[in-house]
């Protein structure tokens, strides 16, 4: 069982979760060409070791976040939340709730 | 190399055992081969074999960085099937079962082939109508395939889950009789067996650390025994595809790695005949008994991208209820253990057998849940590509570039998520 600490909801077990994919892809503009989608749609890094990665607290605060995990020994080395206002309000504030 | 043979068998009987030899050789690597495939597995191996048998290519080394059939070749559920429907997978799979068919006289090792059928049960008229549709497709290409209505399939598995008010209720099954399980190790090992026979070294121990290129050609493998050198290199990794493919420099692949687990539990009687199948609503769980008697099982992904080769506890609390809700008579029974794969999970669900950017490299990845069944195709289809350079027509489309091209062979229709090709 992977313990993510949920921005939101501190930590809790993965089951929670639904995962979402590799969190380092960008998605191009809609009128970009057919290989930018190509590239985004389908092609993966497939990192074997520390990489970023989408998850939805789906049974708790529905949030979407981004977590930075080693694919090989499944430790997680930081969360944050994937919307990007969210984020940087959270690393702003003073007493992140992120231990429970 | 002596045959094995009852007549062999009563001989060394006789002669105290001492008369058997070992059944593979362990070379040192050559500097420089015809042919040299990355991964001693099963699809690996057969690769090697059918080089030899079918092309004369005996100049062959299979690396593997552990001992061979160290990986998914033994951490599989066993099925073999060839109940596809998409073109190109149809012809497939359903060569891949002829070719089991044969497999322990072929090999002359007994793999264990039992035709014991293929079970999916279904739990709705329009599952059924899909299910007919699926199997009248099958029969096009000379696959077998019946429709049991639900007093055929009491007759045949009695002790399956029919009470009227359980979740899903069974209404009848989809079968392929001629689909079934095999001893795993057992292939490795026979493959292994007929392809040193034939003169191909296979090299354990062995781990790739570097690919050496130039522009468009691989030159060199950098091993932890040196520098071994291939006309021809082809990669059966699957599980660590991405990682070779970046020692190679070649960048993306549409590929992701995942974890599969399976289950056996503690051996009990003969209970269950068939392989039997359950997928309707979340639920995915698929089951059959070993020869020894364990009950043998596996369910979803774990979910999430993984390279480790152990698995997580939802997935074994999901697989139990799955077991006990359709076999309620296993409620008891323990498990004796379980382990999980590194599957590569492509993004449409199948395989990739093809030529890649580099002109002497050829890639056999993307197995996803399927690889065990399709093993023997797997390197009947590689070889001939290895040998002759070009893809035969009925590995045409299981190219990289088929996603550019849009004609994604995506069985399930799930879309380029590879979590959800199950």
């Amino acid at each position: 069982m992977l313990r993510i600490p949920c921005p939101f909801c501190g930590t809790r077990d993965h089951s929670e979760f639904s995962y979402g994919g590799d969190a380092s892809v960008e998605y191009p503009a809609l009128e970009a060409p057919a290989e930018a989608w190509l590239e985004a749609v389908f092609q993966r890094d497939n990192i074997d070791g520390v990489q970023l990665e989408t998850w939805q607290h789906l049974h708790g605060c529905r949030m979407w976040i981004v977590v930075e995990r080693d694919t090989r020994s499944h430790e997680i080395h930081s969360v944050r939340p994937a919307h990007e206002g969210l984020a940087s309000a959270l690393a702003q504030s003073a007493d992140p709730v992120n231990e429970s | 190399m002596k045959p094995y043979s009852a007549w062999n068998v009563f001989r060394n009987g006789l002669s105290r055992q001492k008369g058997w030899e070992r059944a593979w050789r362990d070379p040192e690597p050559k500097t420089e081969y015809d042919v040299v495939i990355v991964g001693a597995g099963l699809h690996g191996l057969a690769s090697a074999y059918y080089l030899a048998k079918n092309h004369g290519i005996t100049n062959v080394a299979v690396l593997d960085k552990g001992w061979l059939g160290s990986g998914n070749a033994g951490r599989n559920t066993t099925i073999v099937r060839s109940n596809y429907m998409m073109p190109g997978n149809r012809e497939f799979y359903e060569h891949s079962l002829k070719l089991w068919e044969n497999l322990s006289h072929e090999l002359n090792y007994n793999v264990m082939f039992s035709q014991r059928a293929h079970v999916s049960l279904l739990h709705s008229p329009a599952a059924r109508d899909g299910a007919a549709r699926r199997y009248n497709t099958m029969r096009l290409t000379g696959a077998d395939g019946e429709l049991w209505d639900l007093p055929t399939l009491k007759r045949k598995i009695p002790h399956l889950n029919y009470s009227a008010d359980s979740r899903f209720p069974i209404i009848g099954a989809t079968v392929q009789p001629r689909a079934g399980t095999a001893r795993h190790d057992a292939v490795a090992w026979g493959y292994a067996r007929g392809a040193d026979q034939r003169g191909v070294d296979i090299i354990q121990n062995c781990e790739v650390t570097g690919v050496e290129r130039t522009a468009n050609q691989v030159t060199g493998l950098k091993t932890s025994r040196g520098i071994i050198r291939g006309r021809k290199v082809g990669f059966a990794v699957a599980g660590n595809t991405s990682r070779l493919w970046r020692m190679a420099e070649l960048g993306k692949l549409p590929i992701e790695s995942h974890k599969l687990q399976a289950f056996v539990s503690e051996p009990l009687k003969p209970l269950l005949d068939q392989v039997v199948v359950f997928g309707v609503g979340g639920a995915h769980f698929y089951i059959s008994q070993s020869d020894k008697g364990g009950m043998v099982f596996g369910g979803d992904l774990d979910w999430y991208k993984s390279y480790a080769q152990r698995g997580n506890l939802p997935i074994v609390q999901d697989v139990a209820e799955c077991a006990t809700s359709i076999l309620p008579c296993l409620g008891r029974v323990r498990l004796l253990r379980h382990w999980a794969g590194v599957m590569d999970m492509s993004m449409d669900g199948s395989a990739f057998l093809c030529k890649t950017p580099l002109s002497n490299l050829y890639l056999n990845a993307g197995w996803n849940y399927g690889g065990f069944k399709a093993s023997p195709a797997s390197g009947w289809y590689f070889a001939d590509l290895i040998a002759n350079d070009r893809p035969d027509p009925v590995i045409l489309n299981h190219a990289l570039s088929r996603f550019e091209r849009g004609i994604n062979i995506d069985e399930r229709g799930a879309g380029p998520d590879p979590k959800l090709h199950g």
